[in-house]
């Protein structure tokens, strides 16, 4: 019987030659890393463990991202705790506000998760590092200090979904707008424990950028991880960046799979996620007849915080101004995003079209700060979830979208497709 | 007796599909480590003054992919400040799941939804995965946790758990 890239990885870090689903096995990790929320958890009165060390200070990552800049004075404490504790452990990879990112786009653009390794994250969102050929595993804290302290996870060996990609996207149509169609195929629990292996020729029309939305989405399904076989795509970006010599797997042609999904890209139209459900997906051109008005759009997050999704914004923005009454959040997703974006004169279309543009952060998407909506009040966010009152009041709504679909309903004032913008160009 | 801690009595709270990390605790306590501050605020939305009604001992006692959303472990801590001994669901989110047994509350997966009735004391062995729910006059079998499981909640939890294995190694 054949593996998959998934069996592959977890026999390469001990988890056993012959892997059968169920199993619990407990193989090594290359990285672990969290935010400061689930860190400042993790270590909260267990100083007794502590005092052992981390396995590898070069292989364990805190991004304070959340709450930061700190947001109020408990926020600035708990920081405070978990500055404190990265200090104290020697801990190599602590970023602080102003030279971070967002959890899950910085250590892709550092180069500190590669192709063919383990990940463990604090944070729900870690599946998106699969969109580098990685076993990329969103945990807790108990799981965090763990694999911090011992350097392994424990693991239940999952069955994998096959998700079959043909034809291309097309123009204004994204990675958000597959893993949308996806959720709303197979539900919020459609894949749940399972892991989400993308193939076929529709991944060569697929950027990094939108590999990475789809799979950081996958937890939206209930997804162990995500995972796209690595390819030339991945190689171009990872080749300048890799700080750890790193494998290339792929999936046996006589590999098992407990499900086989396809997707025509061909065939896909931007997609919206009603309230309150990532997997309550409508096309958008529908949601759009209604012309809903809007009080609010975040372009932003792990999901759409790239490079590639600002450029679209900015693409869609130029010449242009948002709708009176419209507030228009962007958060670049990271320092190097933030700086790149400035280079290209993005941030100068933005600032120019009306929107204001925040520090790199998590932002409104998980109702931090930088956005919260008041009751009665409509968004539409690039971001993962719109559960109720996830961005704020219990009596917002918050619709999912692509960027294309984001921008096009700032402009606009109200839910819009990007071809009722551009035809008015 | 140890394996009597994984036997439980307790009146039985019911709630429905997709219940959501969001809904469990709000973001606002995220910067709250404490089980007995959390309860006030666990699913309050859904259940206002739900932390006020139960007692020690009462059961959790939910239907499909309980716990969904994100990997925040104040919903299982929130859970258990209110005194709940464990949570009976029809299907869980894997984190949700994760997070409970590492923590030491047992979660396990039965149908337990269909046949409970609201404020009944109904009994839960974690051993044998057998439920029973006397005002239905019923008895079903959910899944027995398996034995890796059963180690870490016996260790009161993956910290416990872990303390041991870095003993093993002479790091502790």
């Amino acid at each position: 019987m054949g593996m998959t890239i998934a069996e592959k990885i977890m026999a390469a870090h001990g988890g056993g030659d012959t892997l059968t689903a169920g199993e619990i096995i407990m193989p090594a990790v290359d990285m672990v890393y969290s935010n400061e929320l689930n860190a400042s958890l993790a270590i909260y009165g267990k100083e007794d463990i502590l005092k052992a060390g981390v396995f590898d200070r070069a292989r364990v990552a805190i991004i304070p991202d959340h709450f930061t800049p700190n947001k109020d004075v408990a926020s600035a404490d708990l920081c405070k705790f978990v500055r404190d504790f990265a200090g104290q452990q020697g801990i190599e990879h602590y970023f602080e506000v102003g030279r971070l990112g967002i959890e899950h786009i910085i250590l892709h653009e550092k180069g500190l998760v590669n192709p063919g390794e383990i990940v463990v994250g604090a944070d729900s969102h870690s599946c998106t590092y699969g969109a580098l050929g990685a076993l990329s595993i969103g945990v807790g804290s108990s799981d965090f200090l763990f694999a911090m302290m011992a350097g392994k996870i424990w693991l239940k060996v999952p069955e994998t979904i096959r998700v079959e990609l043909t034809g291309a996207l097309s123009p204004y149509v994204t990675g958000k707008d597959l893993i949308l169609e996806l959720l709303g195929q197979i539900g919020p629990d459609g894949a749940n424990y399972r892991i989400l292996e993308f193939c076929g020729e529709g991944l060569q029309s697929m950027t990094m950028a939108d590999r990475f939305t789809v799979c950081n989405m996958a937890v939206e399904a209930g997804a162990k991880t995500a995972i796209f076989p690595p390819d030339g795509i991945t190689e171009t970006y990872i080749k300048p960046r890799a700080q750890r010599p790193y494998h290339l797997y792929a999936s046996d042609p006589d590999a098992a799979y407990c499900q086989r999904i396809s997707i025509d890209l061909s065939a896909l139209t931007p997609r919206l996620a009603c309230p309150h459900s990532p997997s309550n997906v409508k096309p958008a051109a529908e949601v759009a007849k209604q012309k809903l008005p809007l009080d609010q759009v975040f372009i932003g997050s792990c999901t759409n915080g790239r490079i590639e999704d600002l450029r679209i914004a900015a693409g869609i923005l130029k010449g242009r101004k948002i709708a009176p009454g419209l507030r228009l959040v962007i958060i670049p997703g990271s320092r190097d995003v933030y700086a790149a974006a400035l280079e290209e004169g993005l941030i100068q279309t933005f600032i120019e079209a009306e929107a204001v543009v925040g520090p790199p952060c998590c932002g409104p998407c998980i109702g931090g700060h930088m956005g919260i909506l008041a009751a009665g009040e409509r968004c539409v966010a690039t971001s993962n979830r719109n559960f109720k009152g996830r961005m704020g009041s219990m009596d917002s709504e918050v619709y999912l979208a692509g960027v294309p679909v984001a921008t096009a309903s700032a402009i606009q004032g109200y839910i819009a497709i990007p071809e009722e913008v551009l035809h008015h160009a | 007796m140890l394996e009597d801690a994984f036997r439980f009595r307790g009146r039985a709270f019911l709630f429905g599909d997709n219940i959501d990390t969001d809904a469990i605790i709000n973001v606002n306590y995220l910067n709250v480590a404490d089980p007995e501050l959390l309860a006030p605020h666990c699913l309050e939305e859904l259940s206002p003054g739900l932390s006020a009604r139960a007692r020690k001992g009462d059961i959790l006692v939910a239907g499909d992919n309980f716990g969904c959303g994100s990997s925040r472990e104040q919903a299982p801590l929130a859970i258990m400040g209110c005194g709940f001994s464990c949570v009976v669901a029809k299907s869980f989110s894997r984190l949700f799941y994760r997070n409970a047994i590492n923590l030491g509350l047992p979660a396990i997966t039965a149908d337990a939804v269909a046949f409970a009735a609201e404020g009944e004391e109904i009994a839960v062995d974690c051993l044998s995965g057998v439920l029973r729910f006397p005002r239905a006059d019923k008895e079903i079998s959910g899944a027995p946790l398996p034995p890796f499981m059963l180690e870490i909640l016996r260790l009161g939890g993956l910290a416990g758990f872990l303390k041991e294995q870095l003993k093993a190694e002479g790091r502790l």
